[in-house]
């Protein structure tokens, strides 16, 4: 297994950043309310919970965007950190190729005193090889709208690579992309996980992304619950994280989340799906 | 019509107009400078979707114009302390999302242009001058005004040449610019430094009514030729140079206010492209999110309707 990422010097064990009963809200509702979360290198966090349990908020807590109300938030000196946005939230109208939005990574670098609107020949050969790296080598030229759901993702986590992060934060990375290449996208965090990249991801897929991760934490304004997904994919967890009632089932040694429908005579819930047995 | 533009031997300089009277020469001077950098600020302007903004900086100079007048205080530095104010106002209430964008232009800026007019109404001895900044003039531009708009200019070209690639990333994804250590609210606030000096220098040959076209058209009709951001950049310049200098020859020849008549320069060639790039640039200027050139891509199911957006943040904070 090479090391690619990671690597920070001394005292490598401390966590890369540390929340301490963080509350912060947009108006009078709170949003986030007392969580603390730590980040040690080397893992891979899935942060699950439902729309609008402030998941998109932690993450921005973290990248600093938004400042806590109560509590403290401590990074590790010179943390390099990347963020990844919803694809979504993106203007895929905006005129700039694949070449030049992986480049992006390289604008504000620390220690460069380059000014020149262009970029190096070293940047250049640096983006080439990161765009080969996840599978999307000679698509540099192309408009960033031409390129496939996954490819899009693809090409922000080059544009994060780039920047040569301790820390990957991703937004519902596999938020609107098929089976095929949510697949793809977990096999690659995982290699990039694998070679030393700490990364923290959030989702709403239980199943196709949380239930492979190793490390969850389940957020609804607090955290509910933090472990294995054996150990935090439990009914009670669950109902607790997202106000409905859910089965938890076992497939080849791992947790399966369904629905579980109260149908039927008042009492007697039968889950819909996963009863072949 | 003017009849001293067709006398009977017709030069090709004479078609261009009296190049023999100073005021005239400077004015398409400053008209097709003012061009290039509305053009070039413009293209920031219309990325962020703000476009907006140069309507409402326009008529808020407006009534720094006309307060520094009554009080006899230098214009450009009057109006222009002013517009500067009401930009940063207009930028801290967006980034701090008070309100919308579109609210905060349309409450600071339009109270200043009314402010203006009711100073005009209670102490303006003459309407006339007035009626020039509202609509554009060529009469009366000075050599004066022509250093101005050089060095606007090259102060608007050496920010962007010097922030170009931080400028492309905070224009494009202004959050994670800032997370990759993109110094946000200093290059804003420079930004909107530069369109109010622009604006300002602008609005003798434009009109503050119409200035915000100058910004909006040739970064439009730029976006119809290319996907490229650095070309985008030069053909806006280009197009806004060229709207500037044919629109004062055609203001003098058919003797209307110059700022009509280079919004309507600006708006014919929008036209032509509009036709002649047909559904290729419709699709690069519009919202739709359609690929170009290539077979379809399942872009429009990752945003699929119905599925909430962004639905975890209400209102994005810094």
């Amino acid at each position: 297994m090479n090391r690619r990422f990671g690597a920070h010097g001394a005292g490598s064990d401390a966590p890369l950043v540390d929340l301490r009963g963080v509350t912060c809200g947009y108006g009078s509702e709170a949003v986030l309310d007392g969580v603390d979360f730590s980040m040690s290198p080397g893992r891979f966090t899935g942060v699950v919970g439902p729309s609008g349990s402030g998941k998109t908020t932690l993450l921005r807590v973290i990248t600093g965007t938004v400042e806590p109300a109560i509590g403290s938030v401590r990074r590790a000196d010179g943390l390099r950190l990347a963020y990844v946005p919803q694809v979504e939230t993106v203007n895929w109208n905006f005129p700039v190729t694949v070449a030049e939005c992986v480049l992006m990574a390289r604008t504000a670098r620390r220690g460069s005193r380059r000014r020149a609107p262009w970029p190096s020949g070293d940047e250049r050969r640096a983006a080439d090889e990161m765009l080969d790296r996840l599978g999307i080598g000679g698509l540099g030229a192309r408009h960033i709208r031409e390129l496939s759901g996954g490819q899009q993702q693809r090409m922000f986590i080059a544009r994060a690579l780039l920047g040569e992060p301790q820390l990957l934060l991703m937004d519902e990375p596999t938020s609107g992309v098929d089976v095929k290449t949510r697949h793809e996208i977990v096999h690659l965090l995982g290699e990039l996980n694998d070679e030393g990249l700490s990364i923290v991801v959030t989702t709403h897929d239980l199943n196709g992304m949380a239930a492979h991760l190793p490390h969850l934490v389940c957020l609804n304004r607090e955290v509910i619950a933090a472990g294995s997904p054996s150990e935090v994919l439990t009914p009670t967890v669950l109902e607790r994280t997202y106000g409905a009632p859910m089965d938890v089932l076992e497939h080849g040694g791992m947790p399966v989340v369904v629905d579980h429908y109260g149908f039927g005579s008042r009492g007697r819930s039968m889950p819909l799906t996963g009863e072949s047995s | 019509m003017n009849p001293s533009a067709f006398p009977a031997e017709l030069s090709a300089l004479d078609l261009l107009g009296p190049l023999d009277l100073a005021f005239f020469r400077n004015a398409l001077i400053v008209a097709t400078i003012a061009g290039a950098l509305c053009g070039l600020v413009g293209v920031f302007v219309v990325l962020k979707g703000m476009s907006a903004i140069g309507h409402g900086l326009s008529h808020a100079i407006f009534g720094g114009f006309v307060a520094s007048t009554l009080l006899g205080v230098n214009v450009l530095l009057g109006a222009g302390a002013w517009g500067v104010a009401s930009a940063l106002m207009v930028g801290g209430v967006t980034r701090r999302r008070i309100i919308g964008s579109d609210a905060a232009i349309g409450v600071i800026t339009t109270a200043s242009f009314a402010l203006g007019l009711v100073l005009i109404a209670l102490f303006g001895r003459t309407a006339r001058n007035f009626e020039a900044v509202l609509f554009g003039s060529v009469l009366g531009v000075s050599r004066v005004d022509v250093a101005v708009v050089v060095a606007v200019a090259l102060f608007a070209v050496t920010v962007v040449v010097l922030h170009y690639r931080s400028l492309l990333f905070l224009t494009f994804d202004p959050e994670v610019a800032e997370v990759s250590g993109v110094p946000g609210a200093r290059l804003e606030a420079l930004l909107m430094l530069v369109l109010a000096a622009s604006i300002l220098v602008t609005m003798q040959v434009l009109g503050v009514t119409l200035v915000a076209a100058t910004l909006v058209i040739p970064s439009t009709v730029a976006r119809m030729l290319t996907s490229s951001f650095s070309r985008m950049l030069t053909l806006a310049t280009l197009i806004g140079a060229t709207s500037g200098f044919v629109g004062v020859v055609v203001s003098y020849h058919l003797d209307v206010q110059s700022g009509p008549a280079i919004v309507l320069v600006g708006a014919t060639l929008f036209t032509v492209v509009f036709l002649a790039t047909g559904r290729r640039g419709r699709m690069r200027v519009g919202q739709l999110a359609v690929a170009h050139g290539v077979p379809p891509i399942d872009l429009r199911e990752a945003r699929a309707p119905g599925r909430a957006r962004g639905d975890e943040s209400p209102g994005r904070v810094r």
